[in-house]
């Protein structure tokens, strides 16, 4: 059953076009991810879905409920992790679960059950009584995950979950997210720029650019339509022709002393192939990368780094007013 | 402005609340957390009535303006004063609560959008009120102000009122503001007039025509003109005619802090 259903969504700022006619489904129970470099348009699109920003044209159902027409159903299937911080800083971890807590419709009788379940998933439950101001960005991005699923939404946004963090707190997250996943029954939809945490995370993946799906498919089929794995052999005399002849063998070029091979299932066929090249020096074996896959869609790279490029939460954030 | 439609008939009543009770609480939180804001908010009118106070004092007869004593004379307008500004600059923190992402962790509740409006109008209220209190305490200790069990209550009434028309006011600017500065600018346009035209520092009644028509048409006078007329009992216009323009002057003030809030951009 599709939980979310997009239908020709569009969203533009004056001149600028965010969302370019976008249609999408996503099922109950998976962790859908969005991938697209920044400004592909997809804070723009969970914003729409979470009722914070009116579409231009075209709809969009969210547990069934139309975002224009009855977002206060739609804000009681949903919870949501922004991408730049919304905690209160001068108040505890507790404090802030607790007020969302308020906020968001849990039952009296089961707040206190509930904000110690969430800090036990994240492992702060050691660090509730200290006011935020003293959290680490990671800390503090796993008390607004606990937060998000707090009131036990039907679906929760990640807006970015990890950006801003150092590559051990992001792994660390990732953990906590997958926790969440396989725990509850929970649709998990999050947005995000870097491909090695689409690749860990999602179960589908929507590649976006420029407000518009270009590609979407699993991850681990998206790196089959490239035709296979990378191999890179060190060797003086390979018998091209046999090599050539193998039929999951899909390209071969030979240069250098150097031959680079695209094969389909390559852990399976290795010996085969070695079999043909003689003597080698030095193998190495590469599976495809999301990030293979996006520069074949797009021509280009997705910008990997940590946002710093953008000047960091605060630039984007005083910018945020056209966006 | 307001319009009807049928999802006003879903509210879940018992859940407004909450959420109304878990904003306040938020802002009444914060507040407490920063004793800087309070202190500071007490210094600037404790150094108007010493220093204003006793300065131009020193150059009026005694009984000049009706029968009280400048400082006492000066005490409601210095209540009115803390109310302005403290009140109208709490618009402010909606700004800075834009640059990050908390309003949105706001917005995203299931609530109606004038629950969260009078959640934090009321936050903003309530954090002025105290201000106002310790300065009622002060201003009877040290200033010779009395206070009456009515006349507190009659206060506390004047000054609420005025609390939630100015919180509001400033809510509604900060709501359709993007940056501090442009907040600033706008505040301070609107502020000063509020104050300078309200009879707060003087006595209205020998003012040139002209001047006289503009305190008159500022809302504020009402305001300085009841507390007055409750604390030192001067009153002007009257009783009934202060509270019913401060009440109108509430009313207009939220209805148009809830437009604003709705239309909040991102």
């Amino acid at each position: 059953m599709s939980l979310i259903e997009i239908k020709n969504l569009t969203k533009k700022f004056e001149a600028f076009t965010a969302v370019d006619d976008l249609s999408l489904e996503i099922n109950e129970g998976e962790i859908f991810g969005l991938l697209g470099p920044n400004g592909a348009g997809k804070t723009t699109t969970l914003s729409i879905l979470a009722t914070l920003l009116p579409p231009t044209t075209g709809s969009a159902l969210v547990n069934g409920f139309d975002v224009v027409k009855h977002p206060t159903q739609v804000r009681r299937s949903i919870g949501f992790v922004f991408q730049d911080p919304s905690s209160d800083d001068l108040l505890t971890g507790r404090e802030n679960l607790y007020l969302h807590a308020l906020m968001y419709g849990v039952k009296d009788s089961e707040i206190d059950k509930k904000i110690d379940e969430g800090l036990k998933l994240v492992d702060l439950t050691d660090k509730q009584n200290i006011r935020m101001r003293k959290y680490s960005g990671g800390m503090r991005r796993r008390l607004e995950l606990a937060r998000g699923f707090l009131h036990s939404p039907k679906i929760l946004f990640l807006d970015e979950p990890t950006l801003g963090l150092d590559p051990q707190a992001r792994e660390n997250l990732w953990v906590y997210i997958k926790k969440l996943s396989t725990e509850n029954k929970i649709t998990i939809i999050l947005t995000t720029h870097y491909m090695e945490e689409a690749d860990k995370l999602c179960d589908r993946i929507a590649i976006i650019d420029h407000g518009k799906i270009i590609a979407l498919d699993t991850p681990t089929d998206f790196k089959k339509s490239l035709g296979g794995d990378l191999v890179a052999i060190k060797t003086k005399n390979p018998e091209l022709s046999e090599i050539e002849k193998m039929d999951y063998v899909r390209q071969v070029r030979y240069k250098d002393g150097l031959l680079s091979l695209t094969v389909n299932d390559a852990g399976i066929h290795l010996q085969k192939i070695l079999e043909k090249v003689g003597d080698a020096e030095n193998v190495e074996l590469h599976p495809p990368t999301l990030h293979d896959v996006f520069l074949k869609l797009t021509g280009k790279h997705i910008r990997d780094d940590s946002g710093e490029g953008e000047g960091g939460w605060m630039t984007r954030s005083m910018n945020s007013g056209n966006r | 402005m307001i319009r009807f439609n049928k999802n006003m008939l879903k509210l879940n009543i018992p859940q407004e609340i909450r959420g109304l009770y878990a904003i306040w609480y938020r802002e009444l939180l914060v507040f407490m957390r920063e004793p800087s804001r309070l202190v500071g908010a007490i210094i600037q009118p404790l150094l108007w009535l010493i220093i204003f106070g006793t300065g131009l004092g020193s150059i009026i007869e005694p009984g000049a303006v009706s029968g009280a004593n400048y400082q006492q004379f000066l005490f409601p307008g210095i209540l009115v004063m803390t109310v302005l500004f403290g009140s109208l600059f709490f618009g402010l923190y909606i700004i800075l609560d834009k640059r990050i992402d908390f309003l949105k962790e706001v917005l995203v509740a299931p609530l109606n959008k004038s629950t969260m409006f009078f959640g934090k109008a009321l936050g903003g209220s309530t954090d002025g009120l105290l201000q106002i209190i310790i300065l009622m305490i002060l201003g009877a200790i040290f200033f010779g102000v009395h206070f009456t069990a009515l006349s507190m209550i009659l206060t506390f009434v004047i000054i609420i009122l005025l609390l939630v028309a100015v919180t509001s006011m400033g809510l509604a600017i900060g709501s359709v503001m993007e940056s501090p500065e442009g907040f600033g600018l706008i505040s301070s346009f609107v502020i000063f007039p509020l104050f300078f035209l309200s009879g707060a520092l003087f006595p209205v009644t020998k003012l040139p025509t002209w001047l006289k028509i503009v305190v008159t048409i500022n809302p504020v006078s009402y305001s300085v003109d009841a507390l007055r007329s409750v604390i030192l009992g001067i009153t002007n216009y009257g009783l009934l005619l202060d509270f019913t323009v401060s009440i109108a002057f509430a009313v207009i003030m939220v209805i148009a802090g809830t437009w604003a809030f709705k239309r909040i951009k991102l």
